[in-house]
């Protein structure tokens, strides 16, 4: 067994071992496993947000961006900027109405703010169709960094069944605050893999940032500006895109829901202070992707450049670490994505939509069983179609924007109503499908989400001044 | 509106401005600046100033609005 081997696999059952451990002497009802008893403090809830921010996408596609589009990945290191901007302000509000109402889930948020149940079953289906590629994303993410770290040793299949197994426990007893603790060991691994190479590679490579940076620039200019290397992605694409992914980054079900784990409003407003500093790894990494552009270039999969460099420049025991580090850095999203996956069925779908009287421990009981019926879904479409997640993500992060109208006019806007924003995130979510089938994204070098998004806006404003006899919001 | 959160929002806005808004401005090489390209300097710079302006959003937010926040539903 090689050494990068024993550090992989001790890596990932020590963290899964963390997760369970997390759960003792914790009575499990549906308020400790979903929001962890609203008792999060500042450093748990950082973590936490952090662990579910930054994903394989972060380590691989950010680097990968960079190596193959240039400039327009820079719309990865602004818009958790802006995100963290607009939670300093709705966040807080949003926390508060929930510890009222002692809400567990995104939906729950809707049902309580418009008094509709359909308006969140309808929420909770489009999160939960916008959940299983991602998480599918994370398992896949998963099986690749291990294959190439462990130098095909553990195949991609056998690291994404494993983790599969191990994530699934530590959710199963632990609920949320598992995830929270795995999400420690998951930020000192990442920040300290991103860390040495981002700052290790173009010094011994070139002598530094500047020197790296200066090779770019005389050899491929282009590549720094918008739209860098590709065809479509020009100033508009980029912001348009950093709008979208802004105001859809807080919109996603897990993450809106972890927001309930708080112990206080107060502390969400100082977590969106500190959040932006968790930016500069990213930084970072584009350093890496441009090294890679011009230490090893002419990779045909660009996701590839990260760990093909760290390859070529450290010793094998390292790029065990490197694979440790990616492998647990996808568990922590995974975990949190299919616990709050499960939720959206259990307590949603299935308790709103079919059973109102079933209890809060059957509501539980479910909840658990969903965890392994949605990790077997998402891990089926993993194994059987590894290539076909991005434009599936895309299509997920596109989905879940198209609640932040119906959240912040919600929060805002006294007129708004039930039928408002229930037509509008049909209109969103119809035309946004319409445009990416029909190969019309970008369209006019806009981001399609982002058509659907200011489409289902106004559809929400319009559809409310309309009904308003029958509002019926606070 | 509060008064605190009128300027919290005004600050708020800043992010937004330079690093959306003004995207087309600084889409360029040069000036170089620390040895990056001055799009991705000035990316870096606003990105690194967020917490700041964001902190002084909250000590705004703190001194013109009452002490007890909550319910402003």
């Amino acid at each position: 067994m090689s050494i990068a081997l024993i550090i992989i696999f001790g890596v990932i059952l020590f963290s899964a071992g963390v997760g369970i451990f997390a759960g003792r002497n914790v009575k499990m009802d549906l308020e400790n496993w979903t929001v962890g008893g609203r008792k999060f403090g500042i450093l748990l809830i950082w973590l936490l947000m952090a662990g579910e921010i930054y994903t394989t996408f972060t380590f691989l596609g950010a680097s990968g961006w960079a190596y193959s589009k240039g400039a327009p990945a820079f719309y990865i290191l602004i818009y958790g900027a802006l995100a963290y901007t607009i939670s300093f302000f709705i966040l807080p509000v949003i926390w508060r109405i929930g510890k009222r109402h002692r809400l567990h889930t995104q939906p729950d948020f809707f049902v309580t703010l418009y008094r509709s149940r359909s308006l969140g079953i309808l929420v909770a289906v489009i999160g939960v169709f916008s959940i299983i590629p991602y998480l599918q994303l994370q398992l896949a993410g998963l099986g690749f960094i291990v294959e190439v770290a462990s130098n095909g040793a553990i195949t991609s299949n056998v690291a994404i069944l494993i983790s599969f197994v191990l994530t699934c426990a530590f959710v199963f007893t632990s609920g949320i605050k598992g995830a929270a603790w795995v999400a420690v060991i998951k930020d000192i691994l990442m920040i300290a893999a991103v860390f040495i190479v981002g700052f290790g590679v173009p010094s011994i490579y070139f002598g530094g940032f500047g020197k790296m940076m200066g090779a770019l620039m005389e050899k491929m200019p282009d590549h720094l500006v918008f739209p860098g290397s590709t065809p479509n992605m020009d100033t508009l694409w980029v912001m348009s895109t950093i709008l979208l992914t802004a105001m859809g980054f807080y919109m996603w079900p897990h993450i809106y829901g972890s927001v309930f784990s708080a112990k206080s409003d107060k502390i969400l407003k100082r977590n969106a202070i500190i959040m932006p500093f968790y930016q500069i790894p990213i930084f970072l990494i584009f350093m890496v992707g441009f090294t890679a552009l011009l230490v090893i270039p002419g990779l045909e999969n660009g996701d590839l450049a990260f760990l093909d460099l760290v390859n070529k420049t450290y010793p094998a025991w390292f790029m065990g670490f490197v694979g440790a580090a990616g492998a647990v850095t996808a568990m922590v999203p995974a975990a949190i994505l299919v616990l709050f996956a499960s939720t959206l069925v259990a307590k949603n779908i299935y308790q709103a939509g079919f059973k109102p009287q079933a209890s809060d421990e059957s509501v539980l009981r479910l909840s658990r069983i969903m965890v392994a019926v949605i990790m077997g879904v998402s891990l089926f479409f993993a194994l059987k179609y590894p290539n076909e997640l991005v434009p599936l993500l895309i299509l997920g992060y596109d989905g879940v924007c198209q609640f932040f109208p119906g959240t912040v006019l919600g929060l805002t806007w006294r007129k708004v109503t039930k039928q408002g924003v229930f037509c509008g995130i049909l209109v969103g979510v119809g035309s946004v499908i319409f445009f990416i089938a029909s190969g019309n994204d970008p369209f006019l070098g806009i981001n399609a989400g982002f058509v659907g998004l200011v489409l289902n806006a106004a559809v929400t404003v319009l559809v409310s001044l309309l009904t308003q006899n029958k509002a019926g919001k606070d | 509106m509060k008064k605190g959160t009128r300027l919290a929002l005004m600050l708020g806005a800043i992010p937004f401005l330079t690093l959306v808004f003004a995207l087309p401005l600084v889409n360029r090489i040069h000036p170089i600046v620390l040895g990056l390209p001055f799009l991705l300097f000035w990316i870096l710079l606003w990105v690194a100033l967020t917490p700041l302006i964001l902190f002084l959003a909250y000590l705004l937010e703190r001194k013109y609005n009452p002490p007890e926040e909550g319910d402003d539903l």
